[in-house]
């Protein structure tokens, strides 16, 4: 009992101590000076009350008769039905079935559902881009939106110096952001893993301090405004076309709406996103493919059996880049306007929690994760502590469940007895 | 030599930032040191630190209370205090339940943690500048005048005087006391030190606590020297100690005071040399370079792979 008075104690002590000055004390600004007010008593009472639910859980944790039964009250799936979710084949008839669902979508939903859709696919597609890199290469990339702004700048540049559509710059930006990959990623991938993770996100704060400093080219702080939008063959969406351009109403002879702008760049972000999913689906059966998997499992046992760890390191890399060159010329064509604001370490965070929480390697996981996480970001009444539940989730997912929320189950073979 | 006298006000100058980034980066360095992993989540702390000392500062103000040693005083104790809780919590949340496991699973928790603290000081403080005015001002010049002199502040005179005694007393804490000696053990080998006897959860507890308190009394200086504070200042402050840990090799208390005072300087240099708003880019540039050519860094020990 004293042993509990103690631990139960001291838990409050640390509590208040958390909770208290930071929260429970604020600095407001008046006039010229600082002033410390009290927080409101909403505040004030939470604190205290978090304090004696501290207390009587510490002393009383022995005694509660549900202490130990808290971890089977879990919601828990039936182990079949878990064990069915996982199989690969499964996973892929429910993406068949999404995609089904992705391609009605834009004729169904409102038009600021496809929207948000399309705000959707970019994470999707940006997340199966560093899923090759950190769920199947098992490198932790931070920087990852530093590649994410080198497609949208190349795509914005090209636009503004040479007058490029955004159908030759997008293979243009991809290779950029490649190349951007490959010489950042060549110097620094003999480092262990939590090495690269700081220099990947030193590389990202780099390339973004360059763009906002660069004034003269990139714009500076403002970004660069006035990207055209995609066209059709030729086809532009707008109401008018520029020069030497006909519009699709015109061509089709149908009256003008700006919904068919929305629908067209959704159907894009979709193509980008099925060709991501394809691409990245051959490339898991090939040698490639299973060296990028054997290197995250075993590095020495890899590189006794003959593989190169720089190359196959550099492939995944150089490739996840690409998958993000060609989302961030896509988000410039959307947007029509890149800062460099919008490639900050956050955003980079979020795409990592989107693999993560995904089930790092499952594609399907990454789509349902990149749908939970837009939601959330769009959710207006959330809006304050979003970014709040945002790093709780993580922590909680990372001690609950780290192989994320609908991992895939590995192809192997099981020896019978 | 006017331009001598300037090198000199620029090595100053990068000496006193360059020994902040020593506190923090002793607390990224003690932690690696045991158990091998990043704490992300340190540089929140740091924020945390210097927000606490604003808080005494100015209702210690309100209360009427002018003198400077007794307003220094409640300043660093009351963050060292707070943060001290702050670490032990810290580890005990977000990293204890992860332990042993993969690396980059109690790195991902860290970058959590770090959103969180962020946004929890953001919420409750709001994400504007504080500032207050400076406790400690005026200066003296060493030469004849400040034109052809290092022009040296009082501010800045107290963060080495600080800065020495928070390493002085680390440095005997770790060399004389049971409990560093318990500490310098758990860093040889953890599973050993745990088989003779020592407490390894509470010592790690311990290296958490007190890289955050040291971490704290670089919060409470720059906080002073700087006399402005936000939300986002623990996000470039902790990158930059980190690079100053590995610059001296991860690990090495005397690598990270080391590395603290070359990366301030090579800041001040490179921002003079480059323009101020491309000091952050010198800092990552060293990172990246010593990674390249010294992963160990300049006092760290070769790590052996172990299969």
């Amino acid at each position: 009992m004293s042993r509990n008075l103690k631990t139960a104690l001291f838990s409050t002590l640390l509590l208040l101590l958390i909770s208290y000055p930071i929260l429970g004390l604020k600095l407001s600004v008046i006039g010229i000076g600082l002033q410390v007010e009290g927080a409101d008593a909403r505040t004030l009472w939470t604190i205290g009350l978090a304090a004696v639910a501290m207390f009587t859980w510490q002393l009383l944790r022995d005694r509660l008769p549900g202490a130990g039964r808290l971890a089977a009250m879990t919601p828990s799936v039936p182990g079949q039905v878990k064990h069915w979710l996982t199989l690969p084949s499964t996973q892929r008839w429910i993406i068949l079935a999404l995609v089904m669902l992705a391609l009605v979508w834009p004729f169904f939903g409102s038009r600021a559902a496809v929207d948000i859709a399309t705000l959707i696919l970019i994470y999707v597609m940006l997340g199966i881009g560093l899923n090759i890199v950190v769920g199947l290469a098992g490198l932790l990339d931070l920087g990852y939106v530093g590649f994410y702004a080198v497609g949208a700048y190349t795509y914005a540049l090209l636009a503004e110096y040479a007058g490029f559509g955004f159908w030759l710059a997008l293979p243009i930006a991809g290779l950029m952001a490649a190349t951007f990959g490959c010489l950042l990623g060549f110097p620094v991938l003999r480092l262990r893993g939590d090495y690269l993770a700081i220099v990947t996100l030193g590389f990202g704060e780099i390339i973004r301090i360059l763009l906002r400093n660069l004034t003269d080219i990139t714009g500076g702080p403002n970004g660069i405004s006035q990207i055209p939008k995609p066209t059709l063959f030729g086809l532009s969406f707008d109401r008018r076309a520029p020069e030497g351009l006909e519009t699709f109403h015109g061509f089709f002879g149908i009256p003008y709406d700006s919904t068919y702008k929305v629908i067209f760049l959704y159907l894009i972000a979709l193509l980008l996103v099925l060709l991501a999913l394809f691409v990245i689906n051959r490339l898991m059966r090939m040698p490639i493919g299973r060296a990028w998997e054997a290197l995250r499992e075993d590095e020495i046992a890899c590189r006794s059996l003959g593989l190169n760890p720089t190359i196959v390191k550099l492939s995944a890399f150089t490739l996840g880049a690409t998958f993000a060159g060609f989302a961030g010329s896509f988000f410039a064509a959307r947007q029509g306007l890149v800062t460099p604001e919008s490639f900050t370490f956050i955003e980079s965070a979020m795409i990592l929690a989107i693999v993560v929480l995904g089930g790092m390697g499952s594609q399907l996981g990454i789509i349902l994760a990149a749908v939970v996480m837009v939601l959330l970001q769009e959710m207006r009444e959330f809006n304050e502590y979003r970014m709040l539940i945002f790093g709780l989730t993580m922590i909680v997912m990372m001690i609950w469940r780290p192989q994320g929320l609908l991992p895939m189950q590995r192809p192997h073979l099981e020896l019978k007895s | 030599m006017p331009e001598l006298y300037h090198y000199l006000q620029q090595l100053v100058n990068g000496l006193t930032i360059g020994s902040t980034y020593a506190l923090i980066a002793i607390g990224y360095t003690m932690v690696y040191g045991i158990i091998g992993m990043i704490n992300f989540a340190h540089g929140e702390v740091y924020m945390i630190g210097s927000y606490i000392a604003f808080i005494a500062i100015t209702l210690l103000a309100m209360a009427g209370v002018d003198s400077l040693l007794p307003i220094m005083f409640v300043a660093f104790a009351a963050s060292m205090i707070v943060t001290s809780a702050y670490g032990y919590s810290i580890e005990r949340f977000a990293y204890r339940p992860l332990r042993g496991g993969n690396r980059l699973i109690p790195l991902i928790s860290a970058i959590g943690m770090s959103i969180f603290l962020q946004n929890m000081v953001m919420l409750s403080q709001d994400s504007k500048d504080k500032a207050i005015p400076s406790l400690l001002p005026g200066n003296f010049v060493l030469g004849e005048s400040a034109m052809s002199g290092v022009t040296i502040s009082y501010m800045q005179v107290l963060i080495f005087v600080v800065t020495f005694l928070a390493m002085l007393g680390l440095s005997l804490f770790i060399s004389r006391s049971r409990l560093g000696r318990a500490c310098r053990a758990c860093a040889e080998d953890l599973k050993m030190a745990n088989l003779l006897g020592i407490n390894t959860n509470q010592i790690i507890a311990l290296t958490f606590v007190i890289g955050a308190a040291l971490a704290a009394v670089a919060g409470v200086l720059l906080g002073m020297q700087y006399g402005v504070i936000n939300p986002h200042l623990g996000f470039l402050a902790g990158i930059k100690a980190f690079t100053a840990a590995v610059l001296g090799g991860i690990g090495s208390i005397p690598g990270a005071v080391l590395g603290g005072l070359l990366l301030g300087v090579a800041e001040a240099f490179g921002a003079d040399l480059f323009g101020d708003q491309y000091k952050d880019v010198v800092a990552f540039s060293l990172l990246v370079l010593v990674l390249l050519f010294r992963p160990t860094g300049i006092l760290g020990r070769p790590e052996v792979e172990k299969v």
